[in-house]
């Protein structure tokens, strides 16, 4: 095995090698793994689109087009962590659109009031959820799998078979529109990458002067360096793009939002630590004292809430609501956690490895489109990566000996 | 005379470089009940696992001949194959399954892969009559209770033409009607022929069973003597089991004994499914600042039910009674607000109760007491660290970081990760169960010495295992519990190794209550 760089964000790096080094590397060398598969794949379909994929407008579509996996998965990320599965998000999905389209083209509601009464619906039918999971006890399979039917049949009985059309502009440019823009190239976009840019270098920056001074081990300067370094290009050359065609995507700031907000929640606050521990050890979780219960309740109602706001932007995008909207997503969300790393026996998983994992999913479906391949071939060619994914995995596993 | 079925001759089985079985040797005669005897660990289990083949003919050195012949068994198949059938602690029977199927799973009437129904239904039926089992072969196993569930496990080795049957602990866990029943059974299956090894601690039922009893110790035979020609049974099985020197080491401490901190009075615990078993029945008890009390009890008595019961009714139903903290009523109803009391629990299972095996030191030792690392719910990580590895230095903890997954972390040094974590939540009564079980003899020392320090801080110091040495050389005070009920306290200058075990074996409602 060759030496590679040991990288790590926030652990400190051990003094000298030894086996349990070796070890973290490799858990390490997971999470660059998805990494590195997504960018192998980016580099192909450029190939073979003949430098079609990353035209700006095709960058700006990809965002747009797979946001909903995206918020999807980073709830399900936490579902799956603490060993459970949501099978109802799909249907969670086109309820709440429906009740979207109707509240403001039936009941005359303002369009920022109707947007929270979707995310307010999609909390509840999450707690509803969470109710039966937590303090029932009945297997998350189970529940979901019934939420599944109930609120499909909810979605059709609000919009009685049809579809509700013509909502208003602001409301439909939450999953289409863009910030203002100074024409191209855009210069509003190209100012938020370099903000991003400085607030991540900062960050990384400040992180490592406390490691320093609290004298904690610290990764070595010349990795450090050369991530920070890259996720910069990373960022700026995503904004570079988007300022050439029409801006700064919307759901892009929303998006980033949550990727920050949940990554926080779950490596950084007690509750996160809690849906970790749960996964990795119910029973010494409970001994420890951890409210076992009421972390599964609110990991239900935090996945309706995210599922609800996947309805609003997935309604938003399309313009109108139907009752067979969000079909089969729940099934893009599961997989873009699992390409992402997560462990199907929970413990394991990160908000950003979930991201990745959607995004893989993502550029797929924006390839595959631009190549003209048959949605039928689709569906076969994300299966098999699926399956390929969770086997590298595996086999990178049994390979380490655990 | 040469009636001897079974002969197994200077047995040897290491795990990892330890010595399990260190040469014993066993001669069971035909149609005999023969008791094996000897403290938690002694390597009952495992001799007796040596002769069912679960280890495997060359995992092990000696010899084991039957009626004659030298045996090499591969697996449980072999031996069952030769009529050696043996009846573990913990019944394995499928739930679901009816007790016909039950009976013979594994083991079908068949013909060409189709199932025989009526020939299995009739055959389960004269099987169960023969173990005096009345209820109907197509009832499923999980409506039986453990008594019943004990005799399929008798009937399903009949079926199997048993020859030499192997009962490891097979009253623990049965009522006293139930236990008499099937010693009953023991005695008419030596009438039809059937040899018969039992694996007990309760002396009672040796003393009333048994033909011939072989008392093992560290791995090694230390007599074999028949029951009916001793007068005094009880106390010689008794000084062959405990008789070995201290051989242990303890760190020195001079005990400094304050105040009473801790008081749990008329504490009764049910079963938590058999709900009309009580577990644990009206036990008191106190412990004061800076003292080690310790708990005796051999398995199944109970020991450990106590303290989970009252570490936030981990255990049990129908729990009642009443603790006190430095003379006040506390509740601990929740593992939360036991915690918030001041009380930890360091588990007997750590890889079940006490640690999350995937994640790093860190994790692990914060996750009691994860309030005082965190504001406004969110977690100061480097300060996780840093007090990560103070525990890492000041317990010795050998790992290169603390960012370690503990999985991959030898058992005393897990330990010593669960200590830390419980030690971390800043507890006022710390109760250690097992602290020392499967780690060697090195982290042992060394957690003696964490324990004495916990009691010199002025803490009150509960600790139950099931090696009298240690309890010995670790106590102030030791109170001992057989069956649920608290039957004896012992402080440290009265306290041997005969006394303990006598108090540990004495039967329901013979032991001496605590005062």
């Amino acid at each position: 095995m060759t030496t590679a760089t040991p990288e790590q964000a926030t652990a400190p790096v051990p003094p000298r090698p030894d086996p349990v080094r070796k070890k973290r590397r490799r858990v390490d060398m997971r999470q660059y793994g998805i990494l590195a598969a997504l960018a192998v794949i980016i580099v192909l379909f450029q190939v073979l689109t003949g430098g079609r994929l990353l035209y700006p407008g095709n960058v700006s579509n990809l965002i747009q087009q797979n946001a909903y996996v995206l918020i999807l998965a980073i709830g399900m990320v936490i579902v799956i962590i603490a060993g459970h599965i949501d099978l109802s998000v799909g249907s969670i999905v086109a309820t709440v659109g429906a009740v979207a389209a109707l509240s403001m083209n039936s009941w005359g509601l303002p369009w920022g009031a109707a947007v929270a009464l979707s995310l307010l619906v999609g909390a509840l039918i999450g707690a509803w959820q969470g109710f039966w999971v937590a303090f029932v006890g009945i297997p998350a399979f189970i529940v979901t799998l019934a939420g599944m039917l109930v609120f499909r049949g909810v979605a059709l009985v609000l919009l009685t078979g049809g579809t509700i059309s013509g909502l208003p502009r602001a409301f439909n440019s939450i999953g289409s529109g863009t910030l203002p823009s100074t024409g191209s190239p855009d210069l509003i976009t190209l100012g938020i990458g370099a903000l991003a840019s400085l607030a991540l270098v900062v960050q990384q920056l400040k992180g490592r002067a406390d490691l320093r001074r609290l004298n904690l081990p610290r990764e070595r300067t010349l990795s450090f360096v050369l991530k920070t370094a890259i996720a910069v290009v990373a960022i700026m050359y995503l904004c570079y793009l988007l300022a050439y065609n029409r801006g700064t995507p919307i759901i892009l700031i929303i998006l980033a939002t949550l990727v920050l907000l949940y990554s926080f929640l779950l490596s950084r606050t007690v509750f996160g630590r809690h849906v970790y521990a749960m996964g990795g050890n119910l029973y010494a979780a409970m001994m420890s004292g951890v409210k076992t219960k009421w972390v599964n309740f609110f990991i239900f109602v935090n996945m309706g809430f995210l599922a609800g706001l996947a309805g609003v932007v997935s309604t938003a995008r399309a313009g109108s609501a139907v009752a067979s909207a969000g079909g089969s997503f729940e099934l893009d969300a599961i997989a873009a956690v699992f390409i992402g790393g997560a462990a199907v026996q929970g413990g394991v998983g990160t908000v950003i490895g979930a991201v990745i994992g959607g995004l893989v999913m993502g550029v797929l479906n924006q390839g595959l489109s631009i190549l003209s391949v048959d949605a039928a071939w689709q569906q076969v060619i994300k299966g098999l990566v699926l399956l390929l994914a969770v086997a590298f995995d595996v086999y990178s596993k049994r390979r380490t000996g655990r | 005379m040469s009636n001897v079925i079974l002969e197994m001759n200077g047995i040897v089985k290491e795990f990892n470089g330890i010595r399990a079985l260190d040469g014993v040797s066993v001669s069971v005669e035909r149609g005999e009940v023969h008791a094996i005897c000897g403290e938690n660990g002694a390597g009952k289990s495992t001799l007796m696992k040596v002769l069912s083949g679960v280890y495997a003919h060359g995992s092990f050195d000696g010899t084991i001949t039957i009626d004659g012949e030298p045996v090499a068994y591969g697996s449980i198949n072999d031996s069952e194959r030769d009529g050696v059938v043996i009846i573990h602690q913990e019944l394995a029977l499928s739930p679901y399954l009816s007790i016909a199927e039950n009976i013979f799973l594994g083991n079908e009437v068949q013909r060409g892969g189709v199932i025989d129904w009526n020939r299995t239904n009739l055959q389960a039926t004269e099987l169960l009559a023969r173990v005096g089992l009345q209820e109907n072969a197509a009832t499923r196993v999980l409506e039986l209770g453990v008594g019943k569930q004990q005799l399929v496990e008798i009937a399903k080795a009949l079926s199997k033409e048993v020859r030499i049957l192997i009962l490891d602990e097979p009253t623990a866990a049965l009522n006293d009607d139930d236990s008499a029943h099937l010693l009953g059974l023991i005695d008419q299956l030596r009438n039809q022929g059937i040899t018969s090894i039992i694996i007990s601690h309760k002396l009672k039922e040796i003393r009333a069973i048994a033909d011939t009893v072989t008392v093992i110790r560290d791995g090694q035979t230390i007599e074999s003597f028949p029951v009916k020609d001793s007068d005094d049974i009880e106390t010689r099985i008794i000084r062959a089991m405990v008789g070995r020197p201290l051989d242990h080491q303890f760190p020195p401490r001079t005990p400094e004994i304050g105040e009473e901190k801790f008081r749990v009075e008329d504490w009764s615990v049910h079963h938590p499914i058999d709900v009309e078993r009580v577990v644990v029945d009206r036990a008191s008890f106190h412990v004061r600042a800076g003292e080690i009390v310790g708990f005796a009890g051999l398995m199944g008595a109970g020991r450990t039910e106590l303290a989970m019961s009252i570490f936030g009714r981990s255990y049990g139903t129908g729990i009642s009674g009443r603790v006190y903290k430095d003379g006040r009523e506390i509740q601990t109803r929740t593992v939360g607000e036991a915690i918030r009391n001041g009380i930890a629990y360091v588990t007997e299972d750590r890889k079940r109760y006490g640690l999350n095996l995937i994640g790093s030191i860190t994790v692990n030792v914060s996750a009691a007491a994860l309030g005082k690392l965190a504001r406004l719910g969110i977690i100061d990580r480097n300060r996780e660290y840093a007090v990560a590895d103070e525990y890492r230095k000041q317990m010795n903890i050998k790992t290169p970081s603390v960012s370690s997954v503990v999985g991959n972390l030898s058992g005393g040094n897990q330990q010593k990760v669960v200590l830390s974590k419980w030690i971390y939540s800043g507890p006022d009564v710390l109760i250690l169960d097992e602290p020392t079980r499967g780690i060697d003899v090195g982290a042992k020392y060394e957690i003696y010495g964490i324990i004495n320090e916990m009691a010199a801080q002025g803490k009150a110091v509960i600790v139950i295992s099931s090696e009298l040495p240690e309890l010995i050389g670790l106590s102030d005070r030791i109170y001992t519990i057989a069956e649920g009920k608290l039957t004896g306290e012992l402080d440290r200058a009265h306290a041997t190794q005969e006394e303990l075990m006598r108090y540990m074996t004495a039967a329901r409602n013979e032991g001496a209550q605590a005062s």
